[in-house]
């Protein structure tokens, strides 16, 4: 593959943000920068915007837990500058005993919309700004937890009887009403009721 | 066929007509025009409905077999083929779509996900539709060949002509229970128990 | 008009709160009409498509707010296929992970092969021989072709003409002929190992792919034939469901769906693997990134596919009898016949498959093209044989999420024609 060369993104990054760039390294030839959650919006921002690094296309945003349990959650978001032909590889640590939020960037790529979705579906981290975050691939009420935590067991926490007893009582059309659809656009609207259900994940019933 | 004893009738088992020439033939009649035009209910999901697909192609075809016209419309249908995984998201669609086909009704599991689980024993799968809704032929495969699938309804077939109205059993509808589950739980769990060289694939590094 | 005066004076009808007329039999008391907010207002109709739906593509669930035939809101609903892939990834050698990978994209299985074992010899900093890179290109190409025919045949079917489907789906059946002789499976192929590939071509394997190069282009000039000047096909793809350049990188696409939309991206040509620069093929490019362009591009990029084949079959005469694997005896297991009489062979094959290959402390992303746009697989490794974070990107995922924009405003029957053009798999978006 070459010598390890980082990215001209990095010296770029150091000099508009000075000591907010944590740290950088290179592995198997990709760059891959730290920063702190409070920040990461910006510098996104940034990436994105800035006539020299134009980081216009986000390619993924994922999350990894690693198995040694005193290392920090990591949110990664790939970018990709499409002219330049450049990538870049951003992260985030968040501690685990503390609540694993960060911003959302579907302000900047709409693509970050179900990204995000499923980050937060499989992790439990939630990202501030987000029009509609609920799960995607469990059903939003799914009750054992998020699926690729390392204390997660790969066959779940419930025994294999009860799973299927929770799967067969969600009525499939529970979750077809008008509300679920105008959520995005008027969350603010509904009653405080209905929002303090769907705070519990729980979503709307048909009649 | 599908009706039950009335509550409180005394318990002794005195079939109503017994098999003669007549049943037989009837038998035959019914059994016949039913086994060799199976209406199927495609429910595909994964890489078995790929499979699935082929088989109703031209190369495979199974026209032949009196599958002619996939029913996507439960109401319509014969024969519900699970092709592909089952998680439990979609449990309570596949059991939905089982209740509202109308008797007489059969279920072949294609594949291996679909007969036990697979290769995903994981918190998502439903280790065998079997759990779900009471199925009649288990067609091994990761997918079975378009070969091994026209023998699974072969065999189905042969189940069907085998079948006679004087059996009490025939057309009962097993619902899902009281307590929420088409099986009991223990046979639930034990039949979802990993066995053999799986029960070392749940240890990570 | 005064129909509606006359029920209402003989008092078998009253009026709801919105206008419209309640009939009710002579001497029926009418309940008192439930509160408008109870009530989905009488004007949008709430359509369930899906999960279990002939024109879905697989077990996507979709639910649609009608105004009549036009579509106010489409949400999609994903999820119905999760199988927990991502997690059981890291409960395997990275071997044991390419059966794996057939089953994600099931309509493309050797692409997907190529892709994880790529990205795992990028983790390991192993560089593959020249006879293994060819071969992959050839499982590559050969993967285009058999999904998008997959994509023609069914999109064919949602828009009312079936005979393509059956054509091309023989196509299909001559390629799996061969890949079922180059690995025993039609589908489930698992074809590469990390550093080379399961097993090298057979006899009669560049004879049959020569003489599917030189008899496929004259299906796909049948079908283009039927399709592209066809005035219902023209009616109902051209201006259907358009997306804009500048959207369609914004929304992540990547794959057919963003080059019918004008951008120029394919990562052969931007990230070039495997020795892609090095092969002669071009790539369509669409304008508007409606229906009818994506069906364009995608035709183009079979013809396109096969060129890349035939080249790729001249260079494998060049390499008779090169090696397929790396020659090294910690990552590729040593032939049977060694493995029992030679105790070093012995020894490397045990821990081979007892433990596990053992991936350096590090991470690597590696993008291919796919057939449905750009697949990613993102791995993390603490040094051990089992990858700590195995993430799949998946090319469909984000080309779905793309489906509410297009289906704004338009008809019903469009929405099934636009949800067939985006060309997805759900094994692949629920993974």
């Amino acid at each position: 593959m070459g010598e390890a060369t980082v990215s001209p993104s990095v010296a770029a990054l150091r000099t508009r943000f000075g000591g907010a760039i944590l740290r950088h390294q290179v592995s198997c030839g990709d760059t891959i920068v730290y920063v702190p959650a409070a920040r990461a919006h910006e510098i996104l921002a940034w990436l994105k915007d800035d006539p020299g690094q134009r980081f216009n296309y986000l390619t993924d945003i994922t999350a990894v837990e690693y198995r040694d349990a005193e290392r920090p959650l990591e949110v990664v978001w790939q970018l990709r500058s499409l002219a330049r032909k450049a990538d870049l590889r951003l992260k985030v640590e968040l501690d685990k005993t503390a609540p694993l939020v960060v911003d959302s960037v579907f302000d900047l790529w709409k693509g970050a919309d179900w990204l995000e979705r499923e980050v937060f579906d499989m992790f439990g981290i939630s990202f501030t700004g987000h029009p509609d975050l609920r799960r995607i691939l469990m059903w939003e009420t799914y009750a054992e937890g998020f699926p690729l935590r390392k204390d997660f067991p790969l066959r779940g926490h419930f025994s294999r009887a009860e799973q299927t007893r929770q799967a067969l009582a969600a009525n499939p059309e529970a979750h077809y009403s008008l509300e679920e659809l105008s959520i995005a656009a008027a969350y603010d609207e509904l009653p405080a009721d209905m929002k303090d259900r769907l705070a519990h994940g729980e979503r709307g019933r048909v009649k | 066929m599908g009706l039950t004893q009335p509550e409180g009738e005394a318990g002794t088992e005195v079939s109503s007509m017994s098999p003669n020439w007549v049943t037989t033939r009837l038998d035959a009649l019914a059994n016949w025009s039913r086994a060799n035009s199976l209406w199927p209910m495609p429910f595909g999901t994964a890489c078995c409905a790929i499979e699935f697909m082929a088989t109703a192609a031209s190369r495979y075809d199974l026209a032949r077999f009196g599958m002619e016209r996939m029913s996507f419309s439960p109401r319509q249908a014969d024969v519900l083929i699970c092709a592909g995984r089952l998680p439990f998201k979609l449990a309570p669609v596949i059991r939905k779509v089982w209740d509202q086909m109308m008797q007489p009704k059969w279920a072949i599991s294609m594949g291996a996900c679909a007969s036990s689980g697979g290769i995903f024993d994981t918190y998502t799968m439903v280790q065998g539709i079997d759990t779900i809704i009471p199925v009649d032929v288990y067609v091994p495969g990761c997918p079975p060949r378009p070969e091994g699938l026209i023998y699974g309804i072969q065999l189905l077939q042969k189940k069907i002509k085998g079948e006679s109205f004087l059996d009490p059993d025939l057309r009962q509808e097993h619902m899902v229970g009281p307590e929420g589950l088409f099986l009991p739980a223990r046979k639930i769990d034990e039949v979802s128990e990993p066995f053999g060289n799986s029960v070392h694939q749940t240890r990570s590094a | 008009m005064s129909t509606r005066t006359l029920e209402v004076s003989l008092g078998t009808a009253t009026l709801d709160p919105l206008g419209n007329v309640i009939t009710a039999p002579l001497g029926v008391q009418l309940p008192a009409y439930p509160a408008p907010q109870d009530d989905l207002g009488g004007e949008h109709m709430l359509i369930n498509i899906g999960p279990q739906h002939p024109a879905t593509h697989g077990v996507l669930r979709l639910v649609v707010e009608l105004d009549g035939e036009t579509v106010i809101r489409v949400v999609p609903h994903i999820g119905y296929l999760h199988s927990g892939f991502e997690k059981l990834g890291e409960y395997r050698h990275y071997n044991q992970i390419i059966p794996l990978t057939d089953r994600t994209d099931y309509l493309s299985p050797m692409a997907n092969n190529v892709c994880l074992a790529l990205a795992a010899e990028k983790l390991m900093g192993i560089t593959i021989t020249e006879r293994c890179a060819v071969l992959r290109v050839i499982a590559c190409e050969m993967s285009r072709i058999i999904s998008h025919i997959v994509w023609l045949g069914t999109t064919g079917i949602d828009l009312g003409a079936f005979t393509p489907f059956l054509w091309s789906f023989y196509q299909r059946e001559r390629i799996y002929n061969l890949q079922e002789a180059w690995t025993g499976a039609r589908l489930t192929t698992s074809m590469t190992r990390i550093g080379g590939l399961m097993a090298d071509i057979p006899d009669g394997f560049e004879t049959g792919l020569r003489d599917f190069c030189r008899t496929f282009p004259k299906v796909l000039q049948e079908v283009d034939t039927m399709f592209t000047r066809n005035a219902i096909w023209c009616g109902r793809t051209q201006g259907v469901g358009p997306l804009s350049a500048e959207d369609a990188i914004n929304y992540s696409l990547s794959g057919p769906m963003l080059r019918a939309s004008g951008v120029d991206y394919d990562v052969r040509k931007d990230r070039p693997y495997l020795g892609y620069e090095t092969y002669d093929f071009d790539v369509p490019v669409g304008e508007h990134g409606d229906i009818y362009d994506r069906y364009r591009v995608r035709l183009e990029e079979m013809t396109q596919s096969t060129r890349i084949l035939e080249q790729a079959l001249d260079r494998l005469e060049r390499l008779r009898g090169a090696p397929i694997n790396v020659a090294d005896p910690r990552l590729i297991l040593p032939p049977k016949s060694r493995a029992m009489s030679d105790m070093e062979a012995m020894i490397f094959h045990f821990k081979q498959v007892m433990e596990g290959v053992r991936a350096p402390v590090g991470e690597a992303y590696l993008g291919v093209e796919n057939p449905k746009g750009e697949l990613g697989y993102y791995f993390v490794s603490d040094g051990s044989a089992k990858p700590v974070r195995w993430r799949i990107r998946p090319p469909s995922f984000l080309n779905l999420a793309v489906l509410p924009k297009l289906c704004e405003g338009v008809l019903l029957s469009d929405v099934i024609a636009i949800n067939a053009s985006i060309d997805i798999v759900m094994g692949e978006i629920d993974r």
